[in-house]
């Protein structure tokens, strides 16, 4: 017999709706059922008919009809539609995984902070920036206290959708936040560079961090550091430190690189890759987690 | 006043760079009652990378910019106070409190190819009554097609001005003139020029974008400005005035500024060194000269195999972090060469 799995459904048939299909059919714990659109012709809708999930085009409204299709849903909407979505989803006792920008849940980077947020029902996955810098400013932070941390993400511009264009101040202040609050340091600031470079470049991300005075502790600090790159790497493959850390009095500065697993989207949009491969993580924690209750 | 020009003046914010942004309250008040008192319409005020540039990646302002536009704001009464701003670092928060300061222009900065990420920005700016300027950076990266195509996105957003901007010093007249005729052609908004002198050609491709017809016009008195510096303000002035185009500046007042109160400011001379000659022979963004000179002595190579390697790289503005990674690994295969 088959291990247990717990069943999502993915709301949004977009770039970010698709690469997740193809993520979640390689999962041990989850099992992907349904994709939810609003265009019955979106390709999207087609590929999830292709590989035979329950294609729904009539949006969250067609899902709510049949709730027992998933127990966690992931909304690759947008920051507007998740606001409503969130409430109907939340009447209907489903956990969200919510890949927009909206942050009605907490924030959660899988690398950090999984485990005090399994029993949330909204999760919120901050940036694709702070996906790939809070775990370096949490790895520094849990050695020496981080007075202040800032990080900078060059991403491809073709990587950069829309939504993230009209919208790019709300990517430096959740980031900021995201810092602080998940990544520890008393301070945080982000920037956001497009590169418009062809080829494409891949995802790059500086992190530099002041330590408070008198606690450098450099070896320590290198060694916490190459634990998260494996840490991370565990759900993102193609996340790496490119060049060792340079350590200068107090402050630190990372290199980092994330080549995407170009599963539906092209390799150099790690931005994006690093979103959807903490989304499948943060469901598959959950899963484990219901799946343990349930033998108990 | 009739001005046939309308110069912008950016030694306190492009200037900022020359001086790793160690500007004080007193210094700027000094320089932006003199820019006042000599006529100069708009004074630019901000970090050099544009408001919420203080950092670790471009370097940390030792004064406050919000204290800076202030203490310009209280001594101008008839220049305007402009602030830039790049998306990506910036944001409308610092807009607002620029705006609530008295900063009457808001310049909208972005890489040549990406203005849709200045919608928000310049519509914010709008709301807030200000002027606007839409800043097509690194202009010599696109083709001309794409710039018109930008240009146009900008006007469309509300951008009273689209200003081309030569970041690198990279351009030549010629092709400063098919750009600024291109624009002029193309959208119905005022047009500028932004040029730095790595090349010698600023006054060059000033003039150049004037005669196609663009008069918004930025200037840096004695050059302060990032790399060999901009357009040096008292002698575009001068050169204006010969040629009958009026700019309203008095052109004594801005002598003596540049002479009194600028020069004892600048810690070097404003020079073609090798490295501003690099920046705008490879054609990379004018601020990374510094960063890239302090790259060069920790790794021990030279500053300019760094710029070059940025310039092959297609390195945008604000990239700084790039400098030290490159710098890292020129130095890495050199030792293994050896």
């Amino acid at each position: 017999m088959d291990l247990a799995k717990v069943k999502v459904a993915i709301l949004g048939s977009g770039n970010i709706g698709t690469d997740l299909m193809m993520k979640l059919g390689r999962s041990d714990v989850l099992e992907l059922t349904s994709v939810i659109g609003i265009d019955p012709e979106s390709e999207g809708l087609k590929r999830a008919r292709e590989l035979g999930y329950t294609a729904i085009d009539t949006g969250i409204e067609g899902f709510l009809e049949r709730p027992e299709l998933a127990d966690i849903v992931f909304d690759a909407t947008s920051a507007k539609a998740h606001i409503r979505h969130a409430k109907l989803l939340k009447k209907a006792g489903k956990k969200v995984i919510d890949m927009t920008p909206a942050a009605r849940g907490p924030f959660v980077v899988p690398a950090v902070n999984m485990g005090t947020n399994l029993d949330a029902d909204n999760i919120n996955l901050i940036t694709c920036g702070g996906q790939a810098t809070i775990p370096m400013v949490h790895a520094v932070n849990r050695v020496s206290p981080v007075e202040y941390a800032e990080i900078v993400a060059t991403i491809s511009s073709r990587s950069a959708g829309p939504g993230t264009r009209a919208n790019i101040d709300e990517f430096t202040e959740t980031t900021s936040r995201g810092i602080v609050e998940i990544g520890g340091a008393k301070k945080g600031k982000a920037i956001i560079i497009l590169n418009p470079a062809e080829p494409p470049i891949l995802m790059r991300n500086t992190v530099y961090a002041l330590v408070e005075e008198g606690t450098m502790d450099e070896a320590k600090i290198v060694e916490s550091i190459k634990q998260m790159e494996k840490n991370v790497q565990s759900y993102v493959p193609g996340y790496r430190l490119r060049t060792d850390p340079i350590i200068d009095g107090n402050k630190i500065t990372i290199f980092l690189e994330v080549e995407g697993a170009g599963d539906y989207l092209p390799k150099y949009s790690g931005n994006l890759d690093i979103m959807t491969a903490a989304g499948v993580k943060v469901a598959e924690e959950f899963a484990k987690n219901q799946l343990a209750k349930q033998l108990v | 006043m009739t001005r046939d020009i309308y110069i912008t003046e950016v030694a306190l914010r492009d200037g900022s760079h020359a001086i790793s942004h160690q500007y004080t309250v007193e210094q700027v008040r000094k320089v932006a009652k003199a820019l006042n008192d000599a006529g100069v319409p708009y004074i630019e005020i901000s970090h050099g990378d544009g408001l919420a540039g203080s950092s670790l990646q471009y370097g940390l302002s030792r004064t406050n910019e919000m204290e800076l536009i202030e203490a310009a704001v209280t001594v101008a009464d008839r220049s305007k106070i402009a602030v830039l701003l790049l998306p990506g670092i910036g944001t409308v928060k610092e807009l607002k409190e620029a705006a609530k300061l008295g900063a009457k222009m808001a310049r909208i900065a972005t890489h040549v190819t990406e203005a849709d990420v200045a919608l928000q920005h310049i519509h914010a700016a709008k709301d807030l009554g200000m002027e606007t300027v839409g800043f097509l950076m690194m202009a010599h990266m696109a083709p001309i097609e794409k710039l018109v195509e930008q240009a146009k996105l900008m006007e469309s957003y509300g951008a009273d001005t689209v200003y081309v901007v030569d970041s690198a010093g990279y351009l030549l007249p010629d092709q400063v003139a098919e750009r600024i005729r291109a624009l002029k052609q193309s959208i119905g908004v005022n047009v500028g020029f932004h040029g730095h002198n790595n090349l010698s050609l600023a006054m060059a491709n000033t003039l150049a974008a004037i005669k196609e017809g663009a008069t918004r016009i930025d200037g840096s008195v004695r050059c302060l400005g990032a790399g060999a510096g901009n357009t040096q303000t008292e002698v575009l002035v001068a050169v204006l005035d010969r040629m009958g185009i009026k700019t309203g500046v008095d052109l004594y007042k801005m002598m003596d500024l540049a002479e009194d109160i600028i020069a004892p400011i600048l810690q070097t001379p404003q020079e073609i060194t090798r490295d501003s000659l690099t920046l705008g022979y490879a054609g990379v963004y004018s601020s990374f000269a510094l960063h890239a000179k302090r790259a060069a002595a920790k790794f021990g190579i030279d500053s300019r195999d760094i710029l070059i390697e940025l310039g092959k790289r297609k390195v945008v503005g604000g990239q700084e972090d790039m400098i030290v990674d490159v710098a890292a690994e020129i130095a890495k295969s050199k030792a293994i060469s050896i």
